[in-house]
């Protein structure tokens, strides 16, 4: 006799079925589970390009079952640009580490935004560069150390953090721009409810789309997987208050 | 009745980029080729295309890569200082196996230099400028209808090959006004996209996904080998060379693009004066036709090879050369272009009278 089964729990159709090669307490899978679910729920799968940057995320386009590209270091909301003017109805979204987005990047990204052209950037907010070994990052809280920082970060010597969230959000151009984290289930949840909306605000043609994770590197950051989703509690927050900075009508 | 329509070279090449099937353009305003983007802007929207001003030239190349991985016929045009910025974006394009056209309208360097027309980008162009072991095939026209025509072709052969396609003219073929006449017109509905583009899968049964990444040694040395085996294959079949007054000439001058155009000139009072002087003029930069030069070994007292530029197009005349006779060479910088008299006597220099 047949129980009744309901699937509440599944790997999604975009996820191509393969073991990520991020460290242990890494929330870059978190946001790479989110992107794969929210493409299936969204029926995008196959209209969906992802753009993936220079980067521990660098071989992002290994995880899915969409077409990607892979963008030189900081260029990926050009090249996502030049990937959605050939085909406005297809999906097409950048992901971007914090180096690569705010500053090696800098320039793309607040154009891309400005022209407020309909395409999504997953902002991962790590706060160093995770690939090249936890250097120094524009995200780098003051006092926190890097191997390029050994001494804690001073905002003498390297100004100060910058908020790229609300730095957009002044912008004309962008539909919808949050910053959320990944750093406990219920702030997951919220993650992926922010990213409906990134994604909707492309899908219905509104403008360009931007959501800021808080995420962890622990490897870099010296600490256990725990201790590093209480950091981003702790010492991140504060200074990158979690929110949504532009919602334009029709985002839902 | 001819079709023929007085232009300025930038605006033709524009349009014969778009009679070639480029509905795609990113630029960033540089002198001297301003014309090519404005014109962009206004026609590209008239036949179904996109024109985007982009940030910089590392978004217009960007943005070109992002186009190009779509399997449509892009383009983005710059002048010197703006092709430098773009290199890494072309090392990327060529890494990752995708056609694009490049026009550089070349002027005086190094730094900002000056928006006077120079060869002096022939290294950058030819043998590289950004990272890795990659090649581009660099056209060299000499005229605008020269130009207009060989946009054509450059179009070809990047979707060919599946490679970067350059065109090197400089600020006098972008700048003066020729007649000329749009012969070839590419109807992009018969253009197909390609298998391995990235346009979504669209019921495709597996992802498309274009990279220049290979983290594995063997495998990126596996890939390098692929491109080697194209690149030896556009050496062995895409050079091109016009042979102007050689079949009975003692020497040669060899010029490419503006250089080559007064140097046909020279040839000219030569031969008036009766000195057997014969022009060559590579219209392919890379690949480079060393075959068709290397025929004149033993027929040719000497060459004088004239540029823009201090000794870079010489480089490639003596590695085509050697020591089989002997090499002159005459050049201005700085954006100097001499006139037809000026390198006859050059020629009279080191060559003698040429009797
Ligand atoms: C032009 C260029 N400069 C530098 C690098 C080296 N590089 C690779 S990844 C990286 C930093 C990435 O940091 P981030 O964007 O924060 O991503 P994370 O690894 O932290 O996810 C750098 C500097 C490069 N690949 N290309
Ligand atoms: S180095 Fe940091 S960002 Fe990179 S995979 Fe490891 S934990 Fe994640
Ligand atoms: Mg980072």
């Amino acid at each position: 006799m047949a129980e009744q089964m309901n699937v509440i729990y599944e790997r999604p159709r975009s996820w191509a079925n393969k073991v990520t090669h991020y460290c242990p307490g890494c929330t870059h899978g978190i946001a790479h589970r989110l992107i794969a679910e929210l493409v299936d729920e969204m029926g995008l799968l196959d209209k969906t390009i992802g753009v993936w940057p220079v980067g521990c995320s660098v071989l992002g386009y290994e995880y899915f079952s969409f077409d990607s590209v892979e963008a030189a270091h900081g260029r990926a909301p050009a090249m996502a640009t030049g990937i959605k003017v050939t085909n406005p109805d297809n999906f097409v979204f950048a992901y971007q580490g914090d180096g690569d987005i705010a500053s090696i990047g800098m320039a793309e990204i607040v154009h891309a935004a400005a022209r407020g052209w309909p395409i999504t950037v997953i902002f991962i907010n790590n706060g160093n560069y995770g690939m090249t070994g936890g250097q120094m990052a524009p995200t780098t809280l003051l006092g926190q150390k890097t191997t390029t920082s050994p001494l804690g970060r001073t905002s003498q010597t390297n100004g100060f953090p910058i908020r790229v969230a609300e730095m957009l959000a002044q912008l004309d151009g962008p539909a919808y721009i949050a910053r959320v984290s990944l750093d406990s289930p219920a702030n997951i949840r919220k993650a992926k409810s922010a990213m409906r909306k990134a994604f909707n605000a492309q899908v219905r043609g509104i403008g360009f789309s931007l959501v800021e994770c808080l995420s962890t590197c622990p490897t870099n950051w010296r600490l256990t997987p725990v201790e590093s989703m209480e950091r981003v509690r702790k010492e991140v927050m504060p200074y990158f208050p979690l929110g949504e900075f532009k919602v334009a009508p029709g985002v839902l | 009745m001819s079709d023929k329509v007085l232009m300025k070279g930038a605006e033709a090449l524009a349009e014969g980029a778009i009679q070639a099937g480029c509905r795609y353009y990113f630029g960033y305003p540089i002198t001297p080729q301003n014309e090519t983007p404005e014109y962009m802007s206004r026609r590209l929207p008239e036949v179904g295309g996109r024109f985007v001003q982009a940030e910089s030239e590392v978004a217009s190349i960007n943005m070109v890569y992002g186009a190009a991985c779509a399997g449509v016929r892009v383009m983005t045009s710059s002048s010197s200082p703006g092709i430098s910025l773009m290199q890494e974006g072309i090392s990327y394009i060529s890494g990752s196996n995708v056609p694009c056209v490049i026009m550089n309208a070349m002027r005086g360097g190094p730094g900002l230099g000056n928006i006077a027309p120079a060869q002096a980008d022939y290294f950058q162009a030819v043998k590289g400028g950004g990272n890795g072991d990659y090649r581009r095939i660099v056209l060299a026209p000499s005229s605008i209808q020269e130009g207009v025509d060989l946009l054509v072709d450059a179009f070809e052969l990047a979707d060919k090959y599946r490679m970067v396609v350059m065109i090197i003219v400089d600020g006098l073929i972008a700048q003066m006004m020729e007649p000329v006449e749009f012969k070839t017109r590419i109807d992009v509905s018969t253009l197909k996209t390609p298998e391995w583009a990235t346009v979504g899968r669209h019921g495709r049964d597996h992802a498309n996904v274009i990279t220049s990444l290979t983290l594995d040694a063997a495998g990126l040395e596996q890939w390098n080998l692929k491109l080697q085996a194209k690149y030896a294959q556009v050496e062995r079949t895409e050079s091109r060379i016009e042979e102007y007054q050689m079949d009975d000439a003692d020497y040669a001058i060899i010029a490419y693009g503006t250089m080559a155009r007064i140097a046909k000139t020279t040839v000219r009072i030569a031969r008036a004066k009766g000195v057997k002087l014969g022009l060559l003029r590579p219209i392919t930069v890379w690949p480079f036709p060393a075959k068709q030069i290397q025929a004149y070994v033993g027929k040719l007292k000497g060459t004088l090879t004239v540029e823009l530029a201090y000794r870079q197009l010489f480089e490639d005349v003596r590695l085509a050369l050697c020591d089989k006779m002997p090499l002159g060479w005459y050049g201005r910088g700085g954006g100097v272009v001499p006139g037809p008299q000026e390198i006859l006597g050059a020629f009279e220099e080191q060559f003698g009278k040429g009797r």
